[in-house]
Order: structure tokens, then sequence, then C-alpha cells
């Protein structure tokens, strides 16, 4: 029989090429997630060019004050990869579910983390490209002031993306159909939405509102951009908003992992 | 051990002991005892809603509340050893519709068999599987523009990569025309003898049961038969594996009648 303990240190040398075989499955699942994506132009287009749209209407709608341009336009430029990632991921995983794929696919050796990750990699690279294209829309062509550096800016805007995606997967387990899961971004996105400091300040709101904004990730999201449209370095607050933001995203991703299952009633 | 089968004889596929899967507060399958013999294709039968899917799943290893012994392969049902040996068809297709047939098997062997090295093994893998169920003209084809019955068999494909030890196929020939059927019938008995391969498929098409080495037959989750076809055949004096079944299936729902 084979059940003689190997030596301890067989897992050592085991553990450099699984962790090659981890790679590159997330390689092969984020490359998988993108082909999909290729055969559907369309919602690439309207992923891509929406929040550039809604940009330039917002610059026109605010012609006679820049400045409200300015505070909006920052924040939005945070909020719109956060929405959509955390659509695009809460349908692309409900379908994976409801395909038999993903049953397919936790009954071969692929982990969880792999699986996660994968998506993770392709949506997030698609989120660079589209805050790229909001980012220098905003900043070149439509005036918008920004005094930090552009690239704190996507660096943000793809974290955002990361807590959409987590955000978005999480939810995915709770939803039965397509039909809830698109119920769940009301639900789940616009109070974070009304209480993130887009409309009015935050410390302006009743307390009780501004107790509950100091715990939704998004506040932070928000936060980081006037960070950086308001001063040239990285500040303390920054650097906070970006660790929150990274925590959240990390923190929802493992609870997102919990909810995929090997086993099923 | 006591299980172990005698000197000579090879380790069951599958061996199962008063096996019991619950379903919310049911049982679905009661207290099952089965042996499945390596290198054949057993066959699973019963009505639709006896459990037959519930058993592939408890095999398969993605089936909670599982109780009592079930080994595959020598491994308790779900070891992640396991995952590799087991190729898995459920009842509908799971593949990805909005790729084509080689974009789906290519993914689904980068799992499976994953590495820049292993690449050209990955290649070869995805034509053999490609020709086993005769799709290479479609390769190119996005798997939802795909009839049906292509489709389901894009899904056996992805079963047939990097040759499992057994497959578990939960109805794969639903909604096939007889001559594809055939044709499907005879990939699975090249399969087990060239390749040694144990088959365990389901069906409700009872000429098709006529064609396993082995039959498990299934009734509101307990067995009522675990033969080859011949013996219930003769067992029973009829002329079709499909009388033997009415007739233990009547027999069954009498003993039922008169205990209450």
């Amino acid at each position: 029989m084979n059940a003689h303990t190997t030596p301890t240190t067989v897992p050592a040398t085991v553990s450099a090429p699984r962790l090659a075989h981890s790679l590159s499955r997330i390689l092969a699942t984020a490359t998988r997630v993108l082909r999909q994506l290729r055969h559907d132009p369309r919602s690439i287009a309207l992923m891509l060019l929406v929040p550039c749209l809604m940009l330039f209407l917002l610059r026109y709608v605010f012609d006679g004050s820049p400045q409200t341009f300015d505070a909006i336009g920052a924040s939005l430029l945070g909020i719109f990869p956060l929405i959509t990632m955390f659509l695009i991921t809460s349908i692309a995983t409900l379908r994976e579910r409801t395909s038999g794929t993903l049953e397919r696919l936790l009954a071969m050796p692929l982990g969880k983390a792999d699986l996660i990750a994968g998506y993770a990699l392709a949506f997030g690279l698609l989120a660079v490209v589209q805050s790229a294209l909001a980012t220098g829309l905003a900043v070149w062509f439509l005036g918008l002031d920004v005094v930090g550096s552009a690239w704190l800016l996507l660096l943000v805007a793809l974290l955002d993306a990361l807590l959409g995606t987590a955000l978005g997967l999480f939810v995915s387990a709770f939803a039965a159909s397509e039909f809830q899961a698109v119920q769940f971004m009301p639900a789940v996105i616009f109070p974070q939405l009304l209480l993130c400091g887009l409309f009015t300040a935050r410390d302006n709101m009743q307390p009780v509102l501004e107790g509950i904004s100091n715990v939704l990730p998004m506040s932070y999201a928000v936060d980081g951009m006037n960070e950086v449209l308001r001063h040239t370095d990285v500040t303390a607050d920054f650097l906070r908003d970006v660790l929150v933001v990274s925590a959240c995203a990390l923190l929802v991703l493992s609870l997102g992992a919990a909810t995929l299952r090997r086993r099923t009633a | 051990m006591m299980n172990n089968p005698p000197e000579g004889t090879p380790a069951p596929a599958v061996h199962a002991r008063s096996l019991t899967v619950v379903r919310g507060s049911r049982p679905v399958l009661r207290n099952l005892d089965f042996d499945v013999p390596p290198g054949q294709i057993t066959g699973l039968l019963g009505p639709s809603g006896c459990g037959k899917s519930t058993l592939m799943r408890a095999v398969v290893g993605t089936q909670a509340k599982v109780t009592g012994t079930l080994d595959v392969l020598g491994r308790p049902a779900g070891h992640a050893a396991l995952r590799s040996r087991i190729g898995y068809v459920t009842q509908a297709p799971s593949v990805y519709d909005d790729l084509t047939v080689r974009q789906n098997l290519d993914y689904f062997a980068a799992v499976l068999d994953p590495g820049r090295a292993a690449a050209e093994r990955r290649r070869r893998h995805v034509s053999q599987a490609l020709a086993d169920v005769d799709l290479a003209a479609h390769a190119g084809d996005l798997a939802g523009r795909l009839s049906g019955g292509q489709r389901s068999r894009v899904s056996l494909a992805v079963a047939l990569l990097g040759a499992p030890e057994l497959l578990v196929l939960d109805e794969p020939t639903v909604g096939l025309d007889p001559v594809l059927r055939r044709d499907l019938w005879d990939l699975f008995h090249r399969i087990a003898a060239e390749r040694g391969t144990t088959i365990l498929v389901s069906s409700h098409v009872m000429d098709e049961a006529e064609r396993c080495h082995r039959l498990l037959l299934l009734r509101e989750g307990e067995l009522l038969a675990d033969d080859t076809p011949e013996a219930l055949r003769r067992r029973n004096d009829t002329a079709t594996v499909e009388d033997a079944f009415l007739h233990l299936v009547d027999t069954a729902n009498a003993l039922q009648e008169t205990a209450r």
C-alpha cells in the first residue's frame, strides 16, 4: 500500500511546481475570460465608452462651475470602475454557476483561489484600460484640474475595480438568477453612492449617516481620488484610503472564495 | 482487510457500502452497497428522480451530505488526487457558449494539465478528444451556435481530455438521433476496451442497457438489482432488460402496497 508517510522534505520540493501550476491555471482562466469577452464586442464598447460619455456630459452640465466638475469628476473616476466591475463580475460568476461550468471546474484540479485570481486578473486588465481612457479624457481634454499625479488616480481606479470585482463575486452567491443579480446593484451600490461624499461632504451628514459612511469602502475610494485631486504628493490620508480599499477588496474576495463550494446539495 | 477482493480479482473502481445521501431532510439514496468493476461499462438505470444524478455526483465528489463508505479508484470520493483522474459529464452540457469548441477544450485542458512544458501534450489531447466525439470539423464554431446534440458532445469531449481512468456520464445520449447514439456507444466500448477506462453511465433508455457490461437498477434511492444484463433477463425470465426492469419495479411497488 502507499500508506507510508512521505518524508517531510518532499512537500518543499513539490511546492515550486505547484506554484507554477497555480500561476498557469490563473493565466489560463484570465485568458479564457478575456476570450469570452472578445466574442461580445458590444459589451466591451459599453464598458469602455459609457464612463467617457458620462464624464463628457458632466463637463458640460457644470459648464458654469468648473470646481464642481473637478470634485464630482474625480469622484466618478473612482466610482465607474467599481460599478462596472461589480456588474460584470456578478453576472459572469452567476453564469458560471448556473451553466454548470463552475461545478465542472471545481471537480477538476483547479484551486478556488486560482479561479478568483483569474477573474480578478482579467477584469483588472479591463479596468486599467477603462480607467486610462476615462482619466486621460478627463485630465487632458475636459480640463479636470488634478494637482497630484495621474498615475495615482489610475492606481486608485484599479483598486476600486478590484473592490467591485470582489463585491460582485460575493453577491453572485446570493443571486439565483441574472434578474436578482442586477437587483443587487441598487441594494449594494446605491447606498454607498449616496453616502460616499459625492453629493455632499461626509462631515455635513447627519452623524449616524456619517458613522455609516465611515465603514463603507466606497467612501475611501472617493476620498482617495479627492486626495490626489488636491495634493501634489502622497498624503497620509491617501495611504489610509488605499489601504482600506485594498484590505476591503481582499476581505470580500476571500469571503467570495468561501461561497464557492466543491460539494453542494 | 475484510473488504479486500480475493487474489486475482482487480480492485473495484467504485466501492460503496451503506452509502446514504440526504438532500434537505429527505434521504435520496438509502444504504447502497455495490461495486463498479474496472475497465467495464456499468449502466445506472432507473425512472427519473430515483437518485441517478445524485449517485453520480457523490462518486465525482460534488455532492454534499454523503455518509457511509464510498471509495473511488482506491481513495475516498472527492479526494483532491482524484480530480484529474475522473471525467464527468453533467446532464446539461456544461461548456462556455461564448467560446469556440476548441477554446473550450483548450481552457479545460490547461486546467487539467497546466504549464508551458505540457503544451504539446495538451494540443494532442485536444485533437484526440475532438476526433473522439467527431467534432473536428466544428472546432472553430462557437459552442452556443451548435445544435443541442453537438453541444453535449463538446461537454463529453471535455470529460475525455487527458484520458481519465473513470468516466462518469449523466445521460450523455439524451436528445441525440439514433445514428449518433450508436456512434457514441461504439465510442464508449472502444474507450473501455482500448484504454481500460471504467465507465459509469446513466440512462433511462432501456435499449442502451443491453449494451452495458453490468447494470445497477435504482428505484426511489434503493438498488433493485446489480447484475449483468443477461443474468437480469434470465433471472426474471424476460426477453429484454426493459421487461426485467418493469417486472422488478412492479414487484417492488406491490410489496410496498401490501406493507401499507
